[in-house]
Formats: C-alpha cells, sequence, structure tokens
C-alpha cells in the first residue's frame, strides 16, 4: 500500500508541475513537452487504478499520435519555437482568480462528498489482474455498445474528412 | 489509496487546463489545455470504474479518448484555416462574433 | 461482427404471434414497404421509364389500396379479445385491461363494445447499454382506419398528379418524394414505439418541405419550403422533449401501449404528465398548425396542388392529431380532461378554429381559404380530443382527410384547366358553366365541410360539439358552433367567386412572363396591397408554365375555361363518393337497411379508449338539441355568405371603409400580424442588441404609454396631471427606460466576441453554482 501511494505522490507532485508549467511557460514547444509528461503521468494512473488497457491506448492515442498532431500544428502555423515575450493574454489576473475558485469549489465539494472513503481492492474491478480487465471491457464494447461504437467509428470518419476539406489549399 | 486522492488531482487538473484556456494566445496551446482538462476528467470515469466496481468506466474513458483525437483533428484544422486566412492563431482576434 | 449481425440476431427476437392473426394485419408494415420500394425504384429507374416514374407509384398505390381494403375486412371480421399476440406484454394489457373487457354499456340499454386484441409484433432494433430499442407495428382498429384513408387519398393524388404534372421538368423526382411520404405516413400510422413514430413523423416532415419547394427557382417557394420546415421543427423540439420524459419516466421504453398503460394505471406522477404533455402538445402544434403555430400551413400551398391535398389537408397535418389520439393516456392525465374544465389544448383547439376561420375571409387565393380552412378544421380535432370526443376527433380526421382533399383537388382542376394555373379567386367566376364535373364534386366537398346534414362533415363535427356540450366545455361548444357558421360563411363566398356570377378571366389576358417578373419583384413581406399580386403569382403559376407550354396547343385551340380530362375528374368523383357516405360509418341511429349503429366507433374503440373515456362515462349518443343549432347556424353561415357574395356582390367597401369592419378587414389581412410578431419582433430581438430592444421599448410603448396617460390626465385635471405624469409617471417610466437601457449597455460588453472571455465567464457561472450547491444542499 505504501509503494502505491508513494507512487501516486510522485507522479500527482510531477503533473500538478507539469501542468502549471504547461499554461504558464513563454515557449509553445516546451508546453507540448510538458503536455507529455502530464499525460504519460495520466496513463501511470490509470495502471494503479487497474486499468491497464486504457492506460496503453493512452499512451498509443494520446502521446503517439495527438502530440504528433500537434507538434505539427506548432510548425504549420510557424509558432515562435524560442522564447516568446507575450503567450498570455490580459486576462490573466481574473482568469486565475476564476480557476482557483472553481478548484477551490470542486475540492470542498469532493471533501465533503468522500471524505475518507478508501477504494475496496478485492471488488472485481481492482482484483481483475491479467487482462481481466480487458476482456471485460472488449466484452461491453462489443456487444452493449456496439451501437454507440459504430456511432464513434462514423464520428472519427466524419472528422477526418472534415479535418481535409476544413484545412486543404484550394 | 483514498479516492479523493486521485479524484482532487484530477480536479487540479482540470482548472490547470482552464486556466490554459482562458489564457493563452495561441490556439494550439488552447487545444493543448483542452487535452488536459479532457484527460481529468477520464481519470474521474477510470477511479469511478474501481470504486462503483463497474467496467463500464473504462468504456467510456476509450469512447472518451476516441472523441478527443476527433476534436483535435478537426480543431487543428480550423487553426491551420485561421492561420493561413490571418496570420495569427490568436483567438482573441477572431472576434468577429461580437455583438 | 457488425451492426448488422447484431440486427440479424435481433430478427431472431420476433415476437410469438398466434396463427390465427389475419395476415395483413400482422404484416401490415409491407405496405409502406410497397411504398419505399416505389420511391427507390422511381429515384433510381423512374427516368428511364415510359411514364418517367409515375408507373412504380401507381401500381404501389393501388397495391397498397388493395392490402388496406383487406386490412379492414380482415379486421371488421375479427373475434373480439381472443387472438392476436400471446406474448408477454399482451398478457401484462390483459391483466390491465381484464376488468374492463366487458365493459359496461355506453349507453342505457345497449350491449358492450367487445374489444379485439390489438396485434402487435417487434423485433430487436438495437440495443445499448441495458435498454432494448424495439422496432414494431402496433395495428388496432384506429391504425386500419387510418391505413385506409391514408392510401385511398394516396392513390387519388397519385392519379390526379401524372396529369396535373405532366410535363413538369421534376416529375420523376415528384413522384418520389409522394412515394416516400406515402410510405412515412402508413408507417407511421403503425408503429409501436414512440422511436418509430418520429422516424415517420421526421420523414414526412422532409417531404413535405420537399415538395413545398418543388418549383424552388421561385424564392417565395423555397422561402414556404424553410418556413414550414422550420416552423414544424419548432414544435418537434416539444416532441422531443416529451418523447425522452416518456421514456425515462415509464421505465426505458418508448412502447406507446405501455407509457399509455402506465400513465392511465398511476405509474407516472401527475406532474410529469403534465409536463411530458405540454412538450408533446407543442409538436402536435407544429404538425398539426394550431394557433400560433399555424402560419406556415398557407405558405406551404406553394408546393404543387395534389401535393398540398394529399400532404397539408388530408394526412400529414393530421399526424398530430394522431399522436394525441394515440398516446391519449398520457394526454387523458396530463391535461386533466376527466375534470371538464378547460385545460390548454382545447383552448388551443377553440382559439385555432376561430381564428383560421376568420383568416379565411380576406384571402383571395381559393388554396389560401382552404389552408386555412384547414387549419380550423383541424382545429375541432384538437379540440374534440381535448374534450373528450375521441371517437368524434377521429371520426372528424377521416371524413375532413376526404372532403379536404376532394376540395384542394378540384380547386387544382379549376387552376389546371379554367383558370390558367392561377389560383387568384378573382380571375375565375362561372365556372359551374365550363366544369359541371368539378363544380359538382368541389359542391359535394363544400357542403360537407359546412356541415350539411347527410354529408359527412356533418356527422362528425356534430360527435365534437356534442361531447364538448355534454362534458361541461361550455366555451369550446360555442367557440365550436361558431366555427361552424363561419365555415359555411367563408365557403359560400367561395362559390360565389369561383363558380357562380360570370367568368373574369379575360380580364386578365396578359402574358405569363410579366407576371413572373411582377413577382420576382415582389418582397415576401409586402404590403396589403401588393398581396394581391404576389398571390397570383407565388405558387403553382410560375413552375406550371413549364408544364403550360409542354400543352400549349391544347390550350390555344379552345383558350377559355373548359373541363380537366378524366384523370383530373375520375379522383374528384371516388373522392366525392367518398366524401358523401363516409359519414354514414357512424350512423347514430338504429340499424337501418346497410347503416349500424355506431359501426365505426366499435371498430376503432381500443384500450386506450376504454380507460378513459369510457371508463369515465363521457361516450354520449347523438343528441337533436346540439345538431339543430349546428345546422341551423351552417346554413344560417351560406344565407350570410350568399346574401354577402351574391346579393351584394361582395361590396367590399362595407369592409375597407373603416370603423370596426375596416381595423378587422386590416388585422385579418395582416394574419394578426403573428408573421410580424415571428420575423420581426422574435428574429429581430435575437439578432440586434439587447440595447437597441430597450430603445425600442423606450421609444414606442412607453412613449406610447405615456402619451396616453398624459391624454386622461389632461382630461382630469391640471394639477393631477401634474402630479401623476411629471412625477409619478415619468419617474417611473424613465427609470425603466434609462435602467433598460444601461442594463443592455451592460450586458452587451460581455457579446465582445472574445471566445476566451466567454470561457472565463461560463467557468465563472459554473463555479458559482458549484460553491452555491456546496453551501446550501
Amino acid at each position: 500500500m505504501l509503494a502505491q501511494n508513494l507512487t501516486f505522490g510522485l507522479l500527482a507532485v510531477a503533473m500538478a508541475l507539469s501542468a502549471i508549467k504547461l499554461v504558464t511557460t513563454k515557449n509553445v514547444v516546451h508546453a507540448a513537452l510538458y503536455l507529455v509528461i502530464v499525460l504519460s503521468g495520466v496513463a501511470a494512473q490509470y495502471i494503479l487504478l487497474a486499468a491497464e488497457f486504457v492506460a496503453v491506448t493512452q499512451v498509443l492515442v494520446y502521446i503517439g499520435a495527438i502530440m504528433v498532431l500537434v507538434l505539427f500544428g506548432i510548425m504549420l502555423t510557424r509558432a515562435p519555437i524560442g522564447k516568446t515575450p507575450e503567450l498570455d493574454n490580459n486576462q490573466r489576473i481574473p482568469a486565475a482568480i476564476v480557476s482557483l475558485f472553481l478548484f477551490g469549489a470542486l475540492a470542498t465539494l469532493l471533501i465533503d462528498a468522500f471524505g475518507d472513503d478508501r477504494f475496496d481492492l478485492n471488488n472485481g474491478v481492482a482484483s481483475g489482474a491479467a487482462g481481466l480487465n480487458m476482456v471485460r471491457t472488449s466484452d461491453s464494447i462489443f456487444s452493449q455498445y456496439l451501437v454507440p461504437f459504430e456511432v464513434v467509428s462514423i464520428l472519427l470518419l466524419a472528422a477526418l474528412v472534415g479535418a481535409i476539406v476544413v484545412a486543404r489549399r484550394d | 489509496m483514498l479516492i479523493n486522492q486521485f479524484l482532487v488531482l484530477a480536479a487540479f487538473l482540470f482548472c490547470a487546463g482552464a486556466y490554459g484556456v482562458m489564457v493563452r494566445k495561441n490556439a494550439v496551446l488552447v487545444l493543448m489545455s483542452i487535452e488536459l482538462m479532457i484527460n481529468s476528467v477520464n481519470m474521474n470515469l477510470i477511479a469511478f470504474a474501481l470504486k462503483n466496481d463497474n467496467i463500464i468506466g473504462h468504456v467510456f474513458a476509450l469512447f472518451v479518448i476516441a472523441v478527443a483525437a476527433a476534436e483535435v483533428g478537426v480543431g487543428l484544422a480550423i487553426v491551420l484555416l485561421i492561420y493561413r486566412n490571418r496570420r495569427s492563431v490568436d483567438p482573441g482576434e477572431v472576434s468577429e462574433m461580437k455583438g | 461482427m457488425s451492426v448488422f449481425s447484431v440486427l440479424a440476431a435481433g430478427g431472431e427476437t420476433v415476437a410469438e404471434h398466434s396463427s390465427s392473426a389475419p395476415w395483413i394485419l400482422a404484416h401490415a408494415w409491407v405496405l409502406p414497404a410497397l411504398m419505399v420500394a416505389a420511391f427507390v425504384a422511381t429515384l433510381f429507374f423512374g427516368k428511364r421509364m415510359k411514364f418517367l416514374g409515375a408507373e412504380f407509384g401507381i401500381v404501389s398505390s393501388v397495391a397498397t389500396m388493395v392490402l388496406a381494403i383487406g386490412g379492414v375486412i380482415q379486421w371488421v371480421r375479427l373475434a373480439p379479445g381472443t387472438h392476436g399476440e400471446e406474448g408477454a406484454k399482451a398478457e401484462a394489457l390483459r391483466a390491465v385491461g381484464a376488468g374492463l373487457r366487458s365493459f359496461a354499456a355506453h349507453f342505457a340499454g345497449e350491449e358492450p363494445i367487445k374489444l379485439r386484441d390489438p396485434i402487435e409484433r417487434s423485433v430487436s432494433w438495437f440495443r445499448n447499454g441495458s435498454v432494448d430499442v424495439g422496432l414494431g407495428i402496433h395495428v388496432d382498429g384506429f391504425t386500419v382506419a387510418m391505413l385506409f384513408t391514408v392510401a385511398f387519398i394516396s392513390l387519388c393524388v397519385h392519379v390526379f398528379s401524372i396529369e396535373y404534372l405532366r410535363g413538369d421538368k421534376r416529375f420523376t423526382h415528384y413522384f418520389a418524394s409522394l412515394n416516400l411520404f406515402s410510405g412515412a405516413m402508413l408507417w407511421m400510422v403503425q408503429t409501436s414505439t414512440t422511436l418509430g413514430l418520429l422516424f415517420g413523423w421526421e420523414l414526412m416532415g422532409l417531404c413535405s418541405f420537399l415538395l413545398i419547394g418543388h418549383w424552388w427557382e421561385d424564392k417565395t417557394n423555397s422561402d414556404a419550403a424553410l418556413k414550414a420546415f422550420f416552423t414544424t421543427r419548432t414544435g418537434d423540439i416539444g416532441l422531443l422533449v416529451g418523447i425522452v420524459i416518456l421514456f425515462f419516466a415509464a421505465g426505458n421504453t418508448f412502447d406507446m401501449a405501455a407509457i399509455n398503460e402506465k400513465a392511465l394505471h398511476g405509474g407516472i406522477n401527475h406532474a410529469t404528465l403534465v409536463v411530458a404533455a405540454v412538450a408533446l402538445f407543442f409538436g402536435v402544434m407544429g404538425k398539426s398548425a394550431q394557433f400560433p403555430l399555424h402560419t406556415w400551413l398557407p405558405d406551404a400551398m406553394a408546393g404543387p396542388t395534389p401535393a398540398s391535398s394529399l400532404i397539408h389537408a388530408a394526412t400529414m397535418v393530421v399526424a398530430g392529431v394522431y399522436l394525441f389520439a394515440r398516446l391519449y393516456g398520457v394526454f387523458w392525465q396530463g391535461f386533466s380532461i376527466t375534470s371538464g374544465g378547460m385545460n390548454f389544448g382545447s383552448w388551443i383547439g377553440a382559439i385555432t378554429i376561430v381564428s383560421a376561420a376568420g383568416l379565411a375571409f380576406v384571402q383571395t387565393d381559393i388554396k389560401k381559404v382552404l389552408a386555412y380552412s384547414t387549419v380550423s378544421q383541424l382545429g375541432y380535432m384538437i379540440l374534440g380530443l381535448s374534450v373528450g370526443a375521441w371517437v368524434g376527433a377521429i371520426f372528424h380526421l377521416v371524413t375532413h382527410a376526404f372532403f379536404k382533399a376532394l376540395l384542394f383537388q378540384a380547386s387544382g382542376s379549376v387552376a389546371h384547366s379554367g383558370s390558367h394555373h392561377s389560383f387568384e379567386m378573382e380571375r375565375m367566376g362561372g365556372l359551374r358553366k365550363y366544369m359541371p364535373i368539378t363544380y359538382r364534386t368541389f359542391f359535394v366537398g363544400y357542403l360537407a365541410l359546412a356541415g350539411i346534414p347527410i354529408f359527412s362533415g356533418f356527422w362528425s363535427k356534430d360527435e365534437i360539439l356534442n361531447a364538448a356540450d355534454k362534458n361541461g366545455f361550455t366555451l369550446a361548444l360555442i367557440a365550436g358552433s361558431l366555427g361552424a357558421f363561419m365555415t359555411g360563411c367563408y365557403m359560400t363566398r367561395v362559390m360565389a367567386k369561383t363558380f357562380w356570377g360570370e367568368n373574369r378571366l379575360h380580364l386578365f389576358h396578359d402574358d405569363h412572363d410579366a407576371h413572373g417578373a411582377h413577382a420576382a419583384a415582389d418582397d415576401h413581406g409586402a404590403a396589403a396591397h401588393d398581396t394581391h399580386a404576389h398571390d397570383a403569382h407565388g405558387h403553382d403559376a410560375h413552375g406550371a408554365a413549364v408544364a403550360h407550354d409542354a400543352h400549349g396547343d391544347a390550350h390555344d385551340a379552345h383558350d377559355g375555361p373548359h373541363e380537366s380530362p378524366a384523370l383530373i375528374t375520375g379522383p374528384l368523383v371516388a373522392l366525392a363518393v367518398m366524401a358523401t357516405f363516409v359519414g354514414f360509418a357512424n350512423w347514430p341511429f338504429k340499424d337501418f337497411l346497410f347503416l349500424k349503429r355506431f359501426w365505426f366507433e366499435k371498430n376503432i374503440a381500443n384500450i386506450t379508449f376504454e380507460e378513459t373515456i369510457a371508463a369515465a362515462g363521457k361516450v354520449h349518443p347523438f343528441n337533436w338539441g346540439v345538431a339543430i343549432p349546428s345546422i341551423i347556424l351552417a346554413v344560417g353561415g351560406i344565407a350570410v355568405g350568399y346574401w354577402y357574395n351574391v346579393v351584394k356582390q361582395g361590396d367590399l367597401g362595407l369592409v375597407r371603409r373603416g370603423g370596426v369592419f375596416g381595423l378587422g378587414h386590416k388585422v385579418l389581412k395582416n394574419k394578426y400580424y403573428l408573421d410580424a410578431l415571428w420575423t420581426d419582433l422574435i428574429i429581430g430581438s435575437i439578432k440586434g442588441p439587447i440595447a437597441k430592444m430597450a430603445y425600442w421599448i423606450n421609444q414606442n410603448v412607453i412613449d406610447a404609454v405615456i402619451n396616453t396617460a398624459g391624454r386622461s390626465a389632461a382630461a382630469t385635471g391640471r394639477g393631477v396631471y401634474r402630479y401623476i405624469d411629471q412625477g409619478l409617471v415619468d419617474g417611473i417610466v424613465n427609470g425603466a427606460g434609462i435602467s433598460a437601457s444601461t442594463g443592455g449597455g451592460v450586458l452587451r460588453k460581455l457579446q465582445n466576441g472574445k471566445v476566451q472571455a466567454y470561457a472565463a465567464t461560463f467557468l465563472a457561472a459554473t463555479g458559482l453554482i458549484a460553491f452555491g450547491l456546496v453551501l446550501f444542499l
């Protein structure tokens, strides 16, 4: 238990610091790299939460595909690669107040609602070792949630076509 | 493990992302902040899947990842289009919708 | 594994139905399937065929008609209570209805109606999570009556269209839309779920859009199509909300029989039912053109006349009425119909009857008169359902479908052969001599619509008025009777202007091209004096000019009005026969020759009817006390119309001269300013900034208030004037104006077009709400 908590703490600190740097750094490419750290941290947290399949998907899709897209986006918009004097607009103070307030409200709400509740580490999902959760996930995607799955595939196709139509030069 | 340690971390990531959405002058960075927010929501789904012993949380997290991929694709295409037309990616400058 | 394999797997779960269920009733889905097959065939092969695809539609609609007649015969011969589906749902329904199955006599001394079980079949459409969405048919007497009506009118319209649209450049597409429409309507009346109903409902909306905009080159036509589409869509928001509410309230089911059962047996709490009924009613108002969402229907007359006859008179516009009648359990509880006070539905119905009938008086376009008359008659149906005349309303739906389809097609015949493709009544007159068959059939429709005894409209309208009287809806009775009077009056005006008197076509002997230019120059919202020229060419005239060229030779030979060919008069005669005799289906007296007492009622009564109106003892026999006054009113209306339009030659000076009549005429001419309300006020206020609105209120409304207050104050005394007007009113008024414009100015700053500022506002508000929840819950 200590190992898990220790892992969580280390990851959490790294993620929080990277998230702050992500939204404050003056270098666009650095921001992308901080995002990679946060996303990898999220994937690690998924493993802690016994969701290994989602963790692998997270690494493949986010870090593998989406981050490459984002870097292409940075290059194609010819964003200055080095440090830039102004990457934030003039509503920094109100935005900080709003997000701190939001965090305060959310944290109060969560502590109020869940307090010291702990995970039951003997339940089905937690004890689903050796890929059992993956079997369960795929079972329910391809039976119960087949129609939403097909809808998502059509959505991806539509997004693909839409992205080409929007971005092509003509 | 406490449930709250994951939920509060997710809430923190969410608020950091929200801050980024509000202040960044580069639309690509805004998109990255949105990704941060989506990930924090996904963390909630996974945490509750474990808490409630219900695999549906994993299923929905996967759907969210798929939808987020679609969103980034279309979002970046729009950003490119805006850049091509205005030589700028500052969302603050795109204000033709003002009343 | 794909969707298809799941669908195939779902197919295995076809509900078991006993072999005793008659074939046509158990396979009612074949009817829409035939029409949809015709649609596909017409679309893909139509242009290569000899008759450009019309043959597919004709063959399918004849087959549909035969099947529908077979269905009626099978239903009538079905033994009550012992057949049909033996599945779990039927068992449940039977358990609920067990006590009512041998229901007490409807009227004293009569044998009880024996219910036949509906025939139900369903397959599993798709599953999402734990919800299994079924797709099925639910065939009962009501469905069979609707199938017959739709199939009959659809066949007439198909035949009529061959001649009417001959030579049109989109002839094939027209027939394709017509086929798809018929399929959607035939599907909608037999589906067992709200989701299936929504499917048919929206398909019909699409076909309606396509057919109204058939001649879309003319801007007014495409505008009319868009208006129809958007107005009905506005109502459909309510329909969707209602369906979703009922889905959850009835325990994750779309099945309408189950929803009705839950609604009637306390499975859903009353507040939920009220919200659901009101939400669904918005859908009904949009589709069935109820006040104030009726404005699209008169504009929809821009479509080809046979399409108007099928869609905007006989079938699609009654989809709302059908929904109301089908989910009657929900409305019965939601509107508290049993309590007898005026409810939402009866108010809307009553207002619609009178207001639309009023508008019919000032139209110069024969199709628009008929359109407003349709709105008014739909008001009767909604009113009937809202006052507990379930059978009466459905009966009126059926009779109205026949006589209004007849009237529309006869007006199409007039335009086709009598008035150079114009619907302007100024160009008609005296057509009795030239078009004897059209005249006689139109006359039958006229008598049926006016509610003259023996013709069908009388029987059904009287049943609604009788129920309104007996169930304590006095206001509804008054509105209905007033509507009967007005209907007789405005229809006599149409007869006088179209068929009686002297022909006026030669007074308008100018060429079509000049008119095309004129119509194009007209703006849609033109002033009242423009509407005249505008209406004359708003619809068929333009597009039909194309068709006109095709058979121009015939016209050159005898340029005056003449009778239409047999392909047009044939359907007219068939519909006239139905419009005369269909009223006897619910013969209210003792059995006489082939007339069976309440034959229609006994055959369409279903479990919902038994558990609502019959259980509340609200079924009433025929009553001369209501019938005689309504006959007198109808005849009186005809007499007044005759005196004014024939004896006085329609002296417009009387109404235009001013005073109350002049004001009334102006208000009616401007359609109660409803179009102005929708386009100028509502859309304008969304488009324009709020500050502008505040300024406008300041300038117009509040100034007017000040002026009025000033005048009355001046009359009462100078001191009072100074005190009230200057001190109090001005203070309030200026205060209100200033705060409104300041508020507008402040709010305007929020609309700065910067997405990130919007995001900040949105997130801050979310945070505040979350914080409020933390603090107070």
